[in-house]
C-alpha cells in the first residue's frame, strides 16, 4: 500500500482535548485510544492471572502422584486457564489493538461509536470478576474445560454454573458490541480516497475477524443457555432420555468454537504483515493474495467444526468431509507463510524486538500449523484426540502464534502509544528468554502426547516424569519471562528517549504521520488518500 | 460526501452511561446467577432483588444514553456519516440475533435428523436402540421420550395460524408507516405505527394463552417434556421475548412520533425500530415452519 498524505495543518491541536482527570476520564471516556489502553492493561492482567494458573497446573504435574492440590482443584484450574486466556487475555488485548491502530490507521477520527465502545470495555472487569469470585463459592469455580461439554457442565456441574453462564453472556454481549465497532468504523469511517484495496492488512484481518465474532458469538450465548436450561430447568437438550444428544453440545459449541480460534489469529496475520514488511523495508508480498487467503480462512472456518470431534462416532461421511475441509485451510494459511517468508526474501533486514517476534511468530505458528494439519487426520487423530498432542497444537498456535503477534504489536507500537522508546535491552532480554523458555515449555508436550499422556489429568504414569518435570521448568521460566515485560512496560511509560513520529524508517502508514505520542484526539479532519 | 470537502462526525463527549450499563449487567448477571442457582435448593435468596435492581438499571440507562442521543440528533449534531454508522450498527446487531436464532434452530434440527431417529436405532445405531430403550419409536413431534415422559403435540391451525396472520399483517402496516413517513403524511404513520403496535400486543396475548394452553392438563406439553418441549418453548419463549421488546421499541418510536421527532429524511429509531419488526417477523414465519407445521 503506497499511500500519499495531505495534512491538514491544525491536527491534534491541544485546546480540543476535553480530556478529565482522575478515574472519571478512564470510567466515562468515549476515546479510543484510553479505551485501547484499558483493553490492553486489562488483557495484560488478565494474562497473569491465567498464567498463576498455569503455574499452579504445571507445580502439579512437576513430578507423577497428587502433591499440592486436589483433582477437583486441578479441574477448576485447568478450566478457569482456559476461559481467561481465550476470552480475558488474547481477544481483549486483539480489541485493545484495535482501538488504538484502526482509527488511525484508516484517519477517522475515531472509533464509529464511542460511547457503545467504552461500554463494550467495561463489561469485561465485571465479567470476570463473577468468573474469578466463583472461587471463593461453596461450590468452588466451573471445572468441566472450558469447553463447558455437557454432560460435565449440565448434570454432573458444581453450584457455579449460573454464574459461569451469565459471565460468559455479558463478556459475549461485550464481544459482539465492540465486533459491531469495529466493523462499523471500517465501513464508514476510512479516510476519503482509502478504498478497501488500499487498507492495511492489519485492518482487513480485523475487518473479517469482527464478521467472524458477530456470527460465533451469539451461538456460545446459545449454547451456555441451552447449559443453564438443561441444568437448572428441566430441558433436554443434551439429554439422550429426553431425546436431546450431549454429542449435539459439541456441535453447537464447535460451531462457535472453530471460528473462535481463527478470532484469536487472523487479527494476529495482520499484525505480522505490517511489522514484516517494516524491517524488511519491502511492500507486503501478495497484498491481494492476503486477502483474499483471510478472506478464505474466515469462509473455511465455518465448515470445519467437527474436527475437533472426530471420536465421538460421527457418520463416516462426516469425518471425511470435516477431515478434507480442515486440511484445505492450510492452502490459504500456505499462501500467508509463503508471502511472509516472500516478503523478507532480499530484504534489508533488521532485526529489532517487534521483528524478533515477527519472526519467531512465523516459524513457532507454522510449527502449530503442521501439528495441526496431523490434527486434521481422522485415523491419526483417534490417536492423539485428548493428548498432549493436541495441548502442544493449540498453545504453539496460541502463545507462540497469537501472544507472541501481539507482543510484536505492542513492542511495534508503544513508542507510537507512550511517546518514549523503551529499553531496547529488556526488550530482547524478553524475547530471548521467552523464545527458549516457551520451546523448552510446549515442544516435549509433543512427545508426551504421542505416547500417550492425556490432557487434562493431575497424575500420570511414571514414563513421563522427565518430559513433565522440563515442561514444568520451561513453564516456570516463561511465566517469569514475562515480568520482565512488566517492567520495561512500567518504564516506557514513565519516559526513556523521545521517539520520533516514524521510529521504524521503513514503516509505512497513516499512524506514522502523526506525531508520537500520538495526540488524544487525531484525524478530527480526515487525511486525503491518493 | 461530494459536495462537502468533509463531515465534521461527532464524537461524543466524556458520558458516565456505559459504566452505569456495565453495572447494571453486571448486577444482573449476579442477581440471575444467585436467583438461578437457588432455584433448587428452594432457599429463599437475594438473587431475586439484585436482578431487579439490574433490570431497573438497565432501563434507566437506557432512558439517559437514549435521551442523549436524541437529544444531539435533534439539535443537528449529526452528520450523513453519522447516520450511516447507526445504521450499519443496527443491521449487524439484527445479524448478531440472526445467528442467536440460529444455534436454536440448529438445535432443533440436529435433534429431528440426527438424534431421535438415532435413538430409534437409525444408521450405524442399532444397537443404541436396543439396548438403551428398546421401547422407544423415534417419531416428531416427540410426543413419547426415551425416558417414557409423555406429551401432546402443539397443531399448526387456530392460534400459531392466526398469530402468523397478525404478524405479517403487522410487518406490512410498518412498512406502511414507514412509506407515509417518507411522504411526509404525519396522521397516517401514525395510524398505521399504532396499529402495528397494536397487532404485536395482540400477538403476544394469544402467545400467552397458547402457552396456557400448553400448560393445561389437557395437553401437558411443559419445558421439561423432552426435546419437544424444550425446542418448542425455548424458540417460541425467545421469539415472545423479541416480539415483546420490538413491541417496546415501536411504542417509543410511536410516542416519538406523536411529540413531533423524525422527519422524511431522518428517521433512524423509527428505522431501527422497523427493521427489528421485519426481523422478529421472519423468525415467526420459520417457527412456524419448523416448529408447528413441519
Amino acid at each position: 500500500m503506497t499511500t500519499e498524505v495531505i495534512h491538514d495543518s491544525h491536527q491534534g491541536d491541544e485546546h480540543h482535548d476535553h480530556k478529565m482527570t482522575g478515574f472519571k476520564r478512564w470510567l466515562y471516556t468515549t476515546n479510543h485510544k484510553d479505551i485501547g489502553s484499558m483493553y490492553l492493561w486489562f488483557s495484560f492482567i488478565m494474562l497473569l492471572i491465567g498464567g498463576a494458573m498455569a503455574m499452579v497446573i504445571r507445580a502439579e504435574l512437576f513430578q507423577p502422584g497428587l502433591q499440592i492440590i486436589e483433582p477437583d482443584f486441578f479441574n477448576q484450574m485447568t478450566t478457569v486457564h482456559g476461559l481467561i486466556m481465550v476470552f480475558g487475555a488474547i481477544m481483549p488485548a486483539f480489541t485493545g489493538l484495535a482501538n488504538w491502530m484502526l482509527p488511525m490507521m484508516i484517519g477517522a477520527p475515531d472509533m464509529a461509536l464511542p460511547r457503545l465502545n467504552n461500554w463494550s470495555f467495561w463489561i469485561l472487569p465485571f465479567a470476570f470478576s463473577i468468573l474469578l469470585a466463583s472461587f471463593f463459592m461453596e461450590s468452588g469455580a466451573p471445572n468441566f474445560g472450558w469447553t463447558f461439554y455437557a454432560p460435565l457442565s449440565t448434570t454432573y456441574s458444581n453450584g457455579s454454573t449460573a454464574f459461569f453462564v451469565f459471565a460468559v453472556h455479558i463478556m459475549g454481549i461485550s464481544s459482539i458490541m465492540g465486533a459491531i465497532n469495529i466493523v462499523v468504523t471500517i465501513m464508514n469511517m476510512r479516510a476519503p480516497g482509502m478504498t478497501y484495496m488500499k487498507m492495511p492488512l492489519f485492518v482487513w484481518t480485523f475487518f473479517i475477524t469482527g464478521y467472524l465474532l458477530i456470527a460465533v458469538m451469539p451461538v456460545l450465548a446459545g449454547t451456555v443457555t441451552m447449559v443453564l436450561t438443561d441444568t437448572y430447568f428441566g430441558t433436554t437438550f443434551f439429554d439422550a432420555a429426553g431425546g436431546g444428544d450431549p454429542v449435539m453440545f459439541q456441535h453447537i459449541f464447535w460451531f462457535f468454537g472453530h471460528p473462535e480460534v481463527y478470532i484469536m489469529i487472523l487479527p494476529a496475520f495482520g499484525i505480522i504483515s505490517t511489522t514484516i514488511p517494516t524491517f524488511s523495508r519491502k511492500q507486503l508480498f501478495g497484498y491481494s493474495s492476503m486477502v483474499y487467503a483471510t478472506a478464505s480462512i474466515a469462509f473455511l472456518s465455518f465448515i470445519v467444526w467437527a474436527h475437533h470431534m472426530f471420536t465421538t462416532g460421527m457418520p463416516l461421511f462426516g469425518e471425511l468431509f470435516f477431515m478434507y475441509c480442515t486440511m484445505l485451510i492450510s492452502v490459504p494459511t500456505g499462501v500467508k507463510v509463503f508471502n511472509w517468508a516472500a516478503t523478507m526474501w532480499r530484504g534489508a533486514i533488521s532485526f529489532e524486538t517487534p521483528m524478533l517476534f515477527s519472526v519467531a511468530f512465523v516459524v513457532l505458528f507454522t510449527i502449530g500449523g503442521f501439528s495441526g494439519l496431523m490434527l486434521a487426520l481422522t485415523p491419526v487423530d483417534f490417536q492423539y484426540h485428548d493428548t498432549y498432542f493436541v495441548v502442544a497444537h493449540f498453545h504453539y498456535v496460541l502463545v507462540t502464534g497469537a501472544l507472541f503477534s501481539i507482543y510484536a504489536g505492542v513492542y511495534y507500537w508503544l513508542p507510537k502509544w507512550t511517546g518514549y522508546m523503551y529499553s531496547d535491552a529488556l526488550s530482547k532480554w524478553h524475547f530471548w528468554c521467552s523464545l527458549i523458555s516457551v520451546n523448552i515449555l510446549f515442544f516435549p508436550m509433543h512427545f508426551l502426547g504421542l505416547a500417550g499422556m492425556p490432557r487434562r489429568i493431575p497424575d500420570y504414569a511414571l514414563q513421563f516424569a522427565d518430559f513433565n518435570k522440563w515442561v514444568s521448568i520451561g513453564g516456570f521460566a516463561f511465566g517469569l519471562s514475562q515480568l520482565i515485560f512488566l517492567a520495561l512496560l512500567l518504564k516506557c511509560i514513565k519516559g526513556g528517549k523521545k521517539a520520533e513520529a516514524k521510529p521504524w524508517d521503513g514503516a509505512d502508514g497513516l499512524e506514522w504521520t502523526v506525531a508520537s505520542p500520538a495526540p488524544y484526539h487525531t484525524f478530527e479532519v480526515p487525511p486525503k488518500i491518493k | 460526501m461530494t459536495t462537502k470537502e468533509y463531515e465534521t462526525y461527532y464524537v461524543p463527549a466524556q458520558s458516565h452511561w456505559p459504566i452505569v450499563g456495565a453495572i447494571a449487567l453486571f448486577l444482573i448477571a449476579v442477581g440471575a446467577g444467585e436467583y438461578v442457582s437457588n432455584l433448587k435448593s428452594e432457599e429463599a435468596g437475594f438473587g431475586g432483588y439484585v436482578l431487579l435492581a439490574g433490570i431497573a438499571l438497565v432501563i434507566y440507562m437506557m432512558f439517559g444514553w437514549f435521551n442523549n442521543v436524541i437529544t444531539e440528533s435533534m439539535s443537528g449534531k449529526y452528520s450523513h456519516q453519522m447516520d450511516g454508522s447507526f445504521r450499519q450498527g443496527m443491521s449487524w446487531f439484527i445479524f448478531s440475533e440472526v445467528m442467536f436464532f440460529a444455534a436454536f434452530f440448529g438445535a432443533l434440527l440436529y435433534a429431528r435428523v440426527f438424534s431421535v431417529p438415532w435413538l430409534d436405532g437409525a444408521g450405524n445405531n442399532f444397537m443404541t436402540g436396543e439396548v438403551l430403550w428398546p421401547e422407544f419409536t423415534a417419531t416428531w413431534p416427540l410426543i413419547k421420550t426415551p425416558d417414557g415422559t409423555e406429551t401432546t403435540a402443539m397443531g399448526w391451525y387456530g392460534l400459531p395460524l392466526l398469530n402468523t396472520i397478525l404478524l405479517l399483517t403487522s410487518s406490512i402496516t410498518a412498512h406502511l408507516a414507514h412509506v407515509a413517513l417518507e411522504e411526509g403524511k404525519r396522521p397516517m404513520v401514525k395510524f398505521w405505527l399504532g396499529l402495528t403496535v397494536l397487532l404485536g400486543v395482540v400477538f403476544l396475548f394469544f402467545q400467552v394463552m397458547e402457552y396456557a394452553h400448553g400448560y393445561s392438563d389437557e395437553m401437558k406439553l411443559y419445558l421439561d417434556s423432552g426435546i419437544y418441549g424444550s425446542t418448542f418453548y425455548m424458540l417460541t419463549g425467545f421469539h415472545g421475548m423479541h416480539v415483546t421488546l420490538g413491541t417496546i421499541m415501536l411504542f417509543v418510536v410511536l410516542l416519538r412520533v406523536f411529540k413531533g421527532h423524525f422527519t422524511p429524511d431522518n428517521f433512524f429509531a423509527f428505522q431501527a425500530a422497523s427493521w427489528y419488526w421485519h426481523f422478529v417477523d421472519v423468525v415467526w414465519v420459520m417457527l412456524f415452519v419448523f416448529v408447528y407445521i413441519l
